[in-house]
C-alpha cells in the first residue's frame, strides 16, 4: 500500500514530546544520575559507577521489603477479585436498587488516599476508634500499632474496603453487557447455576477482570499513602513496602544515590510486570 | 415431538392488568400440530415473542393454559418443557468448541458420555459442520454460529418443538437462503414441530406449511401462504402481506353493486356487509391497466425487475397496481379491477359475498 510520508505531523505531536520531556524525561535521567554518583552534600558530587546497584540487590532489606510487597499484592488480589465478582453476581441488573448500589460501590472510590488511611487510622485506634475500642472490648486483643498481625490485618481490610468496589464496578460493566438470551438459552439447554457462571458470565468477564487484576496488582504494589498514614511502616519494619523504604531512604536518610537505585530497579520492575500484562491482554485478543 | 394446544391464553407484562391495552397477548388460542412448520409474523411488538416465549416456558401466561401432548405444562419450566430455542443473536458458549457446544445439553442432563459423542457426531452431520467440531465456537462466523444453537436443540432427540425467534436477522442475505433451505430440509426429514418467529413475510411464507398472522396482540389470520394472499380476513393482513400491499379504500354498497365516489365496481356477488365502515380491497396483482375502465392519473412508475409497480390516483386515492415488465402504460390511462381479486371489509373484516 502507498503511504504518504508526511514529516508535518511531527510538529504536531512536537508540543506532547516537549511536555513529557520535561515531566518524565528529564527527572528520570536527574535519578539515573543520582544513582551513579554519591554526595555528602553541598552539589558536591563523586562517581559511584555500579556501587548503589549492588548494595541494593545485596541488601536484605530490599528483598524483604519487595517480598512484603508482593505477599501483600498477592493477598489483596486474592481477596478483592472473588469477592468483587460475588459482589456483582448479586447485584440487581434492573429497578432501583441499580443506581443505589452503583452510589454505594463508588463512595470508597471517592475519598483520597490520605483521608482513607487517617478514617482507619482512627477507626482502629483502641482508646478512641469504634474498631479498635469494641474489638478489645469483647475480648480480642488488637492493636496495630504494636503487632505486626494486626497491622497487616487493619492494612489488608482497608485495601478491601477503598478498591473491592473497583472490581466491583468493571465486572459488573461485563455483566450487564451480557444479552438475556444466553441465560435464556442456558436455561433451555439446562445448565446449572455453575454452568451459567463458568460458561456465559466468567467469559464476559474475562477482560475486564484482565484489566482489575492489572489494575489492582500495579496499585497495591506502588502502595504508599495508607500504610504511612496508618503504620509509618511499622510496627518495626512490619508494613514497610517498597515504595516507603524508598522515601524513607530519600529523605529521611537523604541517601540521594541508594534512594536513586532503588527507584530504578522499582521501575524497572514495574515496567516489565506492565510488559508482562500487556503481553498477555494482547495475546489474549489475538487468540478471539 | 409434540401437538402445541395454547388454550385462551393471555398475558400481560404488567403485575394487574386491567384494560385490553394492559395485555402484550390478548388472547390466544391455537393448536400448532404435531410436525407442523409454523410462522408467526407480525409487525414489531405484535406479541409474536411473547408468545413464543410462552411456549417454551420463558414466560408463565397471565391466563390460559398450555399443553403438550394433551398434557398440561403451563406451570412447568422451560427445562422440564424439553424444547428447543434459537435466538435473533446467536447464543455460543465462547470459550467452548463446538463439540463441546452441542455436548452441553445432554452433558447438563447426565447423559453417558458415549451416547453423547454419537449425538454430537449425528447433529454435526446435519448441521453439516463437522470438519469444523474441534474448533473454537468463537472464530466462527454468524451463520455457523447460530446452526450451532440449532443443533443444541437438535442434539436432543426427543425435544418436544424447535422455536425460531428471528433467527436470521443477522444473517448474511444470501447465506439466509442457504439457512432456510436447510431448515426446511431438516423437517422434512425429521418432522420436527417448529415455530418460527419473523416480520419478514418472505421468510414466513417461504418456511411455513401455516402462516400465523399477529396483529396488535392477537392472532388476525391462520392459513396457507396461498390463502393469505388471496383471501386476507382483516385489511392489515392485506397491507402487511405482499409488496406493495394490498389497495383497500371505502366504498358503498349496492347490491352487487361497490360505489367508489362517483365510481360503480362490479362485485362477483353481494356482500353481507352489516353495519359500520365498508371497505373495498384489491390486490395491485389484480388491478389491470388499459384503455377501459376508470380513469386514474400515474404519478409515479417503479421498475422492480420483473414487473413494474405503477402508483396512481383514482378518485383522489392512491391506488398501486401491478403490470408486466413489457407492458407500457397507455396515454389515457384506465384501470380496472378483476373480480377474482375483489375483498369486502366491514370495520376491517372480510365479509362474505352471496350470490
Amino acid at each position: 500500500m502507498d503511504k504518504t510520508w508526511n514529516n508535518k505531523a511531527w510538529f504536531l505531536v512536537l508540543p506532547v514530546l516537549v511536555l513529557v520531556a520535561f515531566t518524565a524525561v528529564i527527572p528520570l535521567m536527574t535519578v539515573v544520575n543520582y544513582s551513579v554518583q554519591d554526595t555528602f552534600g553541598n552539589n558536591v558530587f563523586t562517581w559511584a559507577g555500579t556501587e548503589w546497584f549492588e548494595e541494593l540487590l545485596s541488601s536484605s532489606r530490599f528483598w524483604e521489603a519487595m517480598v512484603r510487597n508482593l505477599i501483600f499484592s498477592f493477598i489483596i488480589l486474592a481477596i478483592e477479585v472473588p469477592l468483587g465478582i460475588f459482589i456483582a453476581l448479586n447485584m440487581p441488573k434492573k429497578g432501583w436498587g441499580v443506581p443505589v448500589c452503583l452510589v454505594l460501590m463508588s463512595l470508597p472510590l471517592l475519598i483520597p488516599w490520605n483521608v482513607v488511611g487517617t478514617i482507619w487510622q482512627v477507626f482502629g485506634r483502641n482508646d478512641i476508634g469504634l474498631l479498635g475500642y469494641y474489638l478489645n472490648a469483647i475480648g480480642i486483643d488488637y492493636n496495630y500499632v504494636q503487632d505486626p498481625f494486626d497491622a497487616w490485618v487493619t492494612i489488608i481490610v482497608m485495601d478491601v474496603w477503598h478498591w473491592t468496589s473497583l472490581v466491583v464496578l468493571l465486572c459488573y460493566a461485563g455483566l450487564v453487557s451480557i444479552p438475556d438470551a444466553f441465560y435464556q438459552a442456558a436455561k433451555i439447554d439446562g445448565a446449572s447455576r455453575w454452568a451459567v457462571f463458568r460458561y456465559i458470565q466468567l467469559p464476559k468477564m474475562q477482560r475486564v477482570l484482565l484489566i482489575a487484576v492489572l489494575l489492582r496488582f500495579m496499585d497495591s504494589f506502588m502502595i504508599y499513602t495508607e500504610p504511612f498514614v496508618v503504620t509509618g511502616g511499622g510496627p518495626g519494619n512490619s508494613t514497610t513496602f517498597l515504595s516507603i523504604d524508598l522515601v524513607k531512604t530519600a529523605l529521611g536518610q537523604f541517601d540521594l544515590g541508594p534512594a536513586a537505585a532503588m527507584s530504578l530497579v522499582y521501575f524497572l520492575i514495574i515496567l516489565l510486570l506492565s510488559w508482562v500484562f500487556y503481553t498477555v491482554m494482547t495475546n489474549y485478543d489475538a487468540e478471539r | 415431538m409434540a401437538r402445541i394446544d395454547v388454550n385462551h391464553v393471555r398475558h400481560s407484562y404488567l403485575p394487574y392488568p386491567r384494560t385490553d391495552a394492559d395485555f402484550a397477548l390478548r388472547e390466544v388460542h391455537h393448536i400448532f400440530e404435531d410436525g407442523g412448520a409454523y410462522a408467526l409474523l407480525g409487525p414489531s411488538g405484535c406479541g409474536k415473542t411473547t408468545l413464543l416465549n410462552i411456549i417454551s416456558g420463558l414466560l408463565h401466561p397471565s391466563h390460559g393454559q398450555l399443553l403438550f401432548n394433551g398434557r398440561d405444562v403451563t406451570t412447568l419450566s422451560t427445562q422440564e418443557r424439553n424444547i428447543a430455542q434459537v435466538f435473533q443473536f446467536p447464543v455460543i458458549y465462547d470459550t467452548m468448541t463446538v463439540y463441546d457446544n452441542l455436548a452441553f445439553p445432554l452433558r447438563n442432563r447426565g447423559v453417558p458420555e458415549a451416547d453423547v459423542d454419537r449425538k454430537v457426531r449425528e447433529t454435526l452431520e446435519m448441521i453439516d459442520l463437522t470438519s469444523w467440531a474441534k474448533k473454537k465456537a468463537r472464530g466462527l462466523t454468524a451463520d455457523q454460529k447460530q446452526k450451532i444453537s440449532l443443533g443444541r436443540g437438535l442434539v436432543r432427540s426427543d425435544v418436544n418443538a424447535i422455536l425460531f425467534d428471528e433467527p436470521l436477522t443477522v444473517i448474511d442475505p444470501h447465506m439466509k437462503w442457504v439457512l432456510r433451505s436447510q431448515l426446511k430440509q431438516l423437517h422434512r426429514r425429521f418432522g420436527y414441530t417448529m415455530v418460527y418467529v419473523t416480520h419478514d413475510q418472505t421468510e414466513a411464507l417461504t418456511f411455513a406449511d401455516q402462516v400465523v398472522v399477529m396483529y396488535d396482540g392477537g392472532i388476525v389470520q391462520i392459513g396457507t401462504p396461498a390463502e393469505l394472499f388471496e383471501r386476507p380476513r382483516h385489511t392489515f393482513v392485506g397491507y402487511f402481506i405482499g409488496s406493495p400491499g394490498m389497495n383497500v379504500m371505502p366504498v358503498a354498497i349496492e347490491g352487487k353493486t361497490a360505489m367508489l365516489g362517483s365510481q360503480r365496481i362490479e362485485l362477483p356477488g353481494s356482500p353481507k356487509a352489516g353495519s359500520g365502515a365498508v371497505e373495498l380491497g384489491i390486490r395491485p396483482e389484480y388491478v389491470r391497466l388499459g384503455r377501459d375502465g376508470m380513469a386514474v392519473s400515474i404519478s409515479k412508475v417503479e421498475d422492480v425487475g420483473r414487473h413494474k409497480v405503477v402508483r396512481a390516483k383514482l378518485e383522489g386515492r392512491d391506488i398501486a397496481a401491478v403490470i408486466g415488465e413489457d407492458e407500457t402504460v397507455p396515454a389515457e390511462p384506465k384501470v380496472r379491477f378483476d373480480p377474482a381479486g375483489i375483498n369486502i371489509y366491514a370495520d376491517s373484516w372480510r365479509v362474505e359475498m352471496g350470490a
